[in-house]
């Protein structure tokens, strides 16, 4: 399935059913682990459902395809996230989720790009933008009308080089750049230790065209992205409010959702909790 | 009254001392280099962290402006561009100074580039003792940090001969280099149908008694203190070592085994570059020799004119001829 533009509208009720699907992917890979980025995870789901069931022109059968859209996830401990998407678009066999973070497994608690389907070996925090720059002035050079869309966190924000990385790619007046800044509220130490807001007039004010939007709302993230499509000269930044856990009421509401552990024993009933909340949406 | 202190001064940041000698020099060697490969190479990008001018990359610019970005004051973006840029097929050639290289982009040279062999090669200029800008400018360790990163080639150019040739077999080489860079007027050492391979020593002087182990500028010291000791009757030979990674082992260990006393001479600290690099070789191939390490000290340099620094610090050629002639002397 060679994805050569975005469908020119979004079919929600097949995103809303893709996006259960990689919660439910993640939730597989987390009972097995105990443990992980699961809250994070859940939270950026509705991104890169839309992302890679909408926005971005891959080919799951040949992921090194040189027209394709880059997607990086800066945060390489988000790779719960990343495994469940490019299984579900495809990419890897589903049947290897069960595998995430076992010794030997391709699919690593944080990325190394030797996986298919990964730009970028995430995890260092501060990275990722500054190498989308790189890959968008490169793909610029060729002449290529292909895309970088880089996800990066607001604790990421607080990395001295998320900023040159900013400066640059507004100066190289680089369009096809797109930044997803993933604001949960949540880092290492617990609540976002060093305030970054107001998150949306920082990247304004370093000459980005700056959305702010609700990022589990499918209908916000598909309009965001598209209108990010804009060739203006201007990077685009859209800053996502996303809630770690979505979907799963325990884990919206657990403080210590940046790492969460959790008995094995209690998976079942976490799974049963979110097909509920699932029904009671529906 | 105060007094004025005699001999050498600070230099302004572009200005370099002329080497001794009378050796004919090359203007720019690396950025020639450069914009020559490019002409027929259009995958190689030049990148540079406002220091285009001060890295000799301006003969690239000035030829392929459309090629050339400089991203300001910012070297863990530099690389991370480089690295980007590498991602999508380009061979990225990416200046800046080797304090700033090292210390600063450590973490995006190490993970960035090296950890994905990607086609990143950083030239890094002022290397050791080259600059009289003192402990903020003068990368003494950057040999030592280098080396310790998985999968990145290190190389200590010692001429402009070598610099040319280095600059065309790095271009080549598919992956992450950490390159020294002589700027300037640098002067011709080597002949010039000299070829430098990635990984290879270069035996460039035959001898017995004392055998020095050289990488970079101090390879020039090497040479002319052998011939200055050869005319009183000591004989000295020189191998030069260029590529820190991969290191030639099996011919550092033939030349040892040759000589009766070894010395190792850097432009860089005696710990963690090419002297312990000599000493864990020879002692895990079990060739023991008694072994004089010229280098920094462990320790910050202060400001000053290079010639005065150089000669304070054991690396001037009057400095190099004492040690390795002491030597000679000792044993005899």
């Amino acid at each position: 399935m060679l994805r050569n533009s975005p469908p020119a509208r979004a079919d929600f009720d097949e995103l809303r059913r893709r996006a259960e699907n990689l919660r439910r992917h993640m939730l597989t890979m987390a009972r097995g682990r105990g443990q992980g980025y699961i809250g994070q995870g859940l939270g950026i789901a509705d991104l890169l459902t839309v992302l890679y069931f909408h926005e971005l022109r891959y080919d799951p059968a040949n992921v090194q395809w040189e027209g394709r859209d880059r997607f990086l996830l800066s945060t390489g401990h988000y790779s719960i996230a990343l495994w469940a998407a490019l299984a579900e678009a495809g990419v890897l066999p589903v049947s290897e989720l069960s595998t995430y973070g076992a010794d030997d497994s391709r699919l690593e608690m944080s990325t190394l790009d030797t996986t298919p389907g990964v730009e970028l070996i995430g995890g260092s925090l501060g990275h990722g933008l500054g190498q989308g720059v790189g890959q968008a002035l490169g793909l610029r050079m060729d002449a290529s009308d292909a895309r970088v869309f880089v996800e990066l966190s607001d604790g990421e924000l607080q990395e001295g080089s998320t900023w040159e990385a900013a400066m640059s790619a507004s100066h190289f007046r680089l369009d096809n750049l797109v930044a997803l800044v993933d604001c949960n509220g949540i880092q290492a130490d617990g609540p976002v230790v060093l305030d970054m807001e107001p998150v949306g007039e920082k990247w304004r004010a370093f000459g980005w065209d700056t959305q702010d939007i609700d990022g589990n709302d499918i209908p916000s993230v598909v309009a965001a992205l598209e209108a990010a499509r804009n060739a203006d000269g201007k990077p685009k930044a859209i800053v996502l409010r996303t809630l770690p856990g979505k979907g799963v009421p325990r884990i919206e509401t657990s403080e210590k959702s940046h790492f969460f552990r959790i008995d094995v024993a209690q998976w079942e009933g976490i799974i049963a909790e979110f097909e509920q909340s699932l029904e009671a949406t529906r | 009254m105060s007094a004025v202190p005699q001999g050498g001064r600070t230099l302004a940041m572009g200005e370099d001392e002329s080497t001794q000698g009378a050796r004919r020099h090359v203007d720019a060697p690396f950025g020639h280099a450069l914009a020559r490969l490019a002409a027929d190479n259009p995958a190689i990008v030049g990148l540079t962290a406002d220091l285009g001018k001060y890295t000799d990359i301006h003969p690239f610019r000035d030829a392929f402006p459309n090629r050339f970005f400089n991203v300001g004051m910012a070297e863990q973006n530099l690389v991370a561009v480089a690295a980007g840029l590498a991602r999508t097929g380009k061979t990225v050639f990416a200046t800046t100074y080797g304090v700033f290289a090292s210390r600063r982009a450590y973490d995006f040279v190490a993970i960035g580039c090296a950890h994905s062999n990607l086609d990143v090669k950083i030239v890094a200029g002022l290397p050791g003792l080259t600059t009289g800008y003192g402990g903020t400018h003068q990368a003494i360790e950057d040999l030592a940090l280098m080396r310790m990163i998985p999968n990145l080639v290190v190389i200590d150019p010692c001429d402009a001969v070598e610099l040319q040739s280095a600059t065309e077999a790095i271009a080549a080489y598919k992956g992450s280099v950490y390159m020294r860079l002589p700027r300037g007027q640098v002067p011709v050492v080597l002949h010039e149908g000299y070829r430098f391979e990635i990984g290879k020593a270069q035996h460039l002087r035959q001898g017995g008694t004392v055998g020095i182990v050289s990488t970079g500028m101090m390879t020039e010291r090497a040479l002319d203190a052998a011939a200055a000791l050869g005319e009183s009757g000591v004989s000295v030979a020189v191998l030069h070592v260029p590529t820190i990674k991969p290191f030639d082992a099996r011919t550092v260990v033939a030349f040892a085994a040759g000589v009766e006393h070894l010395v190792t001479a850097e432009n860089h600290v005696v710990s963690g570059g090419l002297g312990s690099l000599v000493a864990e070789t020879l002692f895990n191939a079990g060739v023991t020799r008694p072994l004089t390490r010229i280098g920094l000290p462990d320790r910050f340099i202060e400001c000053g004119a290079v010639p005065t620094l150089q000669a304070r610090y054991g690396l001037s050629l009057e400095a190099v001829i004492g040690t390795v002639g002491s030597l000679v002397k000792g044993a005899s």
